[in-house]
């Protein structure tokens, strides 16, 4: 149909375009100049000679790679008639309430800089690079007074307005009838269903070997895990490694293979990316920096398995927050990035610039995604690069209001319909004693479990994430944990002790829950 | 293939509903909006574009000469189109929409009057329309086309095949830019900012 082709074409352009500016396009014009050397090149057929050469050696593959993961990152070409706001969030009441988040948000930042006199960034003086520089390996034995910085926002502001977001063009009747959601999100998104759901994740379903349970230790190891590591081990495809870790990955190839799936491998070009961003933190100093060495300290450094890993924390958020290249994902996501104006140029387009540099203000438990990656990498460009990429493609969508099926307001009402259709006795009973479900979930998907579950469960559930390219597994883990607390629950009577009963999920096992939920639950 | 934009006046919808607007308590499901074309003659349409809020079902009717002297006649051209596949969700409320002649069940030529049926079956939304209607003819045939700069300065025969492929190649490379970004963020070096601004 000519649709679909002009579609195609657009895709393709668009690809091109992207990968031209990219080291993959250099290096194969290097290579294609280079293998002219080669016996088996003949001028006659030259094209299907290089062709075959970069079939034969590897660069095909290569390319497959970054092709495929330009088509998991950015959004299908939308219609020639939308605006660009349209692509990154095509509901205008989710747009609008997204600005006046982000200008409370500013306000705050704004509101912080003023009362401490601090500027938002400063050029520092050469002494006290160098001694920055001195300290780059240690800088968690820094202790700066930091008692007077508040982080800009905590995960229950965002819930509240989120809890307050109304589409103007929806029944929001007072009295209650079949409309009305007796949960905390009030808009009528799609979220798909527990058959939906068995159909999307069905290499999670029983008669399926899985890592996270058909390795442990009562079940022999060749009835499934031998093999599933063999076949780890020859992968070289990204879409291939993709599907593979759906049953979850072996831990000795796991950083391989989120490499992979990641189209991330280190040249020296991305070792020289992040050397100018550790230089970029060096000569300037920014406010957000305190607001990331508070978060660092607040979380990240009083959790018993990731307090080691502190020193790698500050080297990867800081250059996080001067790297200009995240600014290209807000063309798919319905944030902003802030703005401001060189001093004394206030209104000169030519002195607009953004602020933090990479657009991207932390909040309180912002660390916590970096955290777990710092288990599998343990060099710091390719940590960095690791932890970008995760960020673009997934983490940006946990604390942005948009519509998309992986947004954090879609796993919200997800959560609790879930909740409400399988356990409807718990949920209405948690709903009667004043402790709706979302209060207590919202801050284990806004974090991507990060810092709740046990380190090797947590990587088995990113694992599944970058599996299914979602973010919706988070929605399911949230209510299989309620389901498997449920009997505990039925016998609260507050928030408080509804809130203990799910304090503590470190013992729990995540694959074994998610199957369950999914596949053996009677429905 | 190129397309023209043929003006048109819009008015407004009409609400089909059994009984007495004001005092019915339900909302209707289905909204009538006639599109006509004062200043131009019947034409053939190509193409149809808007941008949808809430409309989960789209019919569409056109008032259609088959021939020079009989009189123009209604036919449906587009029966029960889905925008939203689920009504009650905001899937598809507020996407843009495009649709071609080769979607439509009859064949597009002399195009008088166009008729937009909209339905809405699901009682959750205040209202529901399609905003920025555009209607296309197929415009001119021969688009103009800009050559490249080393077309015009073409190659001495003598130079083989090769060399000269490898030359085109290099200099189409070299006219292109890329989309990749420098990364500096400052301004001359320097990042001395005062506060974020709102707008």
């Amino acid at each position: 149909m000519l649709q679909e082709e002009s579609d195609l074409s657009l895709i393709i352009a668009q690809i091109v375009q992207k990968l031209k500016g990219s080291n993959l396009y250099s290096q194969l014009e290097r290579q294609a100049w280079a293998s002219l050397q080669r016996p088996e090149i003949k001028l006659e057929s030259l094209k299907e000679d290089i062709k075959e050469f970069f079939k034969i050696s590897g660069w095909e593959k290569k390319l497959q790679n970054a092709v495929y993961s330009e088509l998991s990152v950015f959004p299908l070409p939308s219609h020639p008639a939308a605006p660009p706001e349209h692509l990154k969030e095509p509901l205008v009441y989710m747009r609008k309430a997204q600005g006046s988040w982000e200008k409370r948000i500013l306000k705050s930042l704004n509101s912080m800089c003023t009362e401490l006199s601090i500027p938002l960034a400063r050029k520092r003086p050469v002494g006290e690079q160098k001694e920055l520089l001195n300290k780059w390996n240690e800088m968690g034995t820094d202790e700066p007074d930091l008692s007077l910085f508040r982080p800009v926002y905590a995960p229950k502001d965002f819930l509240e307005v989120l809890i307050n977001l109304r589409n103007p063009n929806y029944e929001n009747g007072d009295s209650l009838s079949f409309r009305t959601h007796l949960g905390l999100i009030q808009v009528p998104l799609k979220v798909k269903d527990i058959p939906e759901l068995k159909e999307c994740f069905v290499e999670l379903g029983l008669n399926i070997g899985q890592l996270g349970i058909d390795d442990s230790t009562q079940v022999p190891p060749e009835l499934f895990e031998n093999e599933h590591v063999r076949i780890g081990q020859k992968e070289q495809d990204s879409a291939a490694a993709q599907q593979y870790i759906r049953q979850g990955s072996p831990t000795a190839l796991r950083a391989e293979l989120w490499a992979l799936i990641l189209n991330i491998s280190s040249q020296p070009e991305d070792v020289l990316y992040y050397e100018q961003l550790k230089t970029n933190v060096i000569q300037h100093d920014l406010l957000v920096d305190s607001l990331i060495y508070k978060d660092v300290k607040l979380t990240a450094s009083n959790d018993d398995y990731y307090f080691v890993f502190e020193d790698y924390l500050y080297q990867v958020l800081l250059c996080f927050s001067r790297d200009t290249s995240v600014l290209s994902h807000f063309a798919f996501n319905s944030a902003s990035p802030p703005k401001s104006y060189i001093r004394g140029k206030l209104g000169l387009e030519e002195y607009a610039v953004f602020y933090p540099p990479n657009g991207v203000i932390p909040f309180h438990g912002f660390s916590m995604y970096v955290a777990p990656l710092c288990f599998l990498y343990h060099e710091p460009s390719k940590l960095y690069q690791i932890f970008r990429e995760m960020y673009v493609r997934f983490f940006f969508r946990l604390h942005s209001i948009s519509s998309h099926p992986s947004g954090i307001v879609s796993l919200c009402l997800l959560f609790e319909t879930l909740l409400q259709t399988y356990l409807p006795q718990l949920f209405y009973h948690l709903r009667e004693i004043g402790a709706q479900p979302l209060r207590i979930s919202f801050k284990w998907m806004v974090r991507a479990f990060s810092g709740y579950l046990a380190t090797d469960q947590l990587l088995l559930l990113w694992d599944r994430i970058l599996g299914y390219n979602s973010l919706e597994i988070l929605a399911v883990l949230a209510a299989a944990v309620f389901a498997f607390r449920a009997v505990n629950l039925m016998e609260v009577t507050s928030l408080a002790a509804a809130e203990a009963v799910l304090a503590d999920l470190s013992t729990l096992k995540v694959m074994p829950l998610l199957q369950i939920f999914l596949f053996a639950t009677v429905t | 293939m190129s397309r023209v934009l043929v003006p048109c006046h819009v008015k407004g919808s009409v609400a089909l509903q059994v009984g007495d607007v004001r005092t019915s308590q339900g909302r209707p499901g289905v909204l009538v909006i006639d599109v006509t074309f004062p200043s131009v003659a019947p034409f053939e349409l190509q193409e149809i574009t808007f941008k949808n809020y809430y409309t989960a079902f789209l019919s569409i009717r056109v008032r259609q000469y088959t021939s020079a002297h009989t009189p123009a006649k209604w036919v449906t051209c587009l029966r029960d189109y889905c925008l939203m596949p689920d009504p009650h969700s905001e899937e598809g409320a507020q996407e843009y929409v495009s649709l071609f002649k080769h979607q439509m069940l009859c064949d597009m030529a002399r195009i008088s009057e166009l008729r937009l049926i909209l339905r809405q079956p699901s009682p959750l939304w205040l209202s529901f329309t399609v905003e920025e209607l555009q209607i296309y003819q197929q415009g001119p045939k021969s688009p103009s086309v800009t050559f490249p700069k080393w077309l015009s300065h073409p190659v001495p025969c003598e130079q083989p095949a090769l060399l000269r492929e490898m030359w085109a190649l290099t200099e189409m490379i070299r006219a292109s830019h890329t989309s990749a970004r420098i990364g500096r963020f400052d301004v001359d070096g320097c990042y001395d900012l005062n506060l974020l601004s709102y707008t």
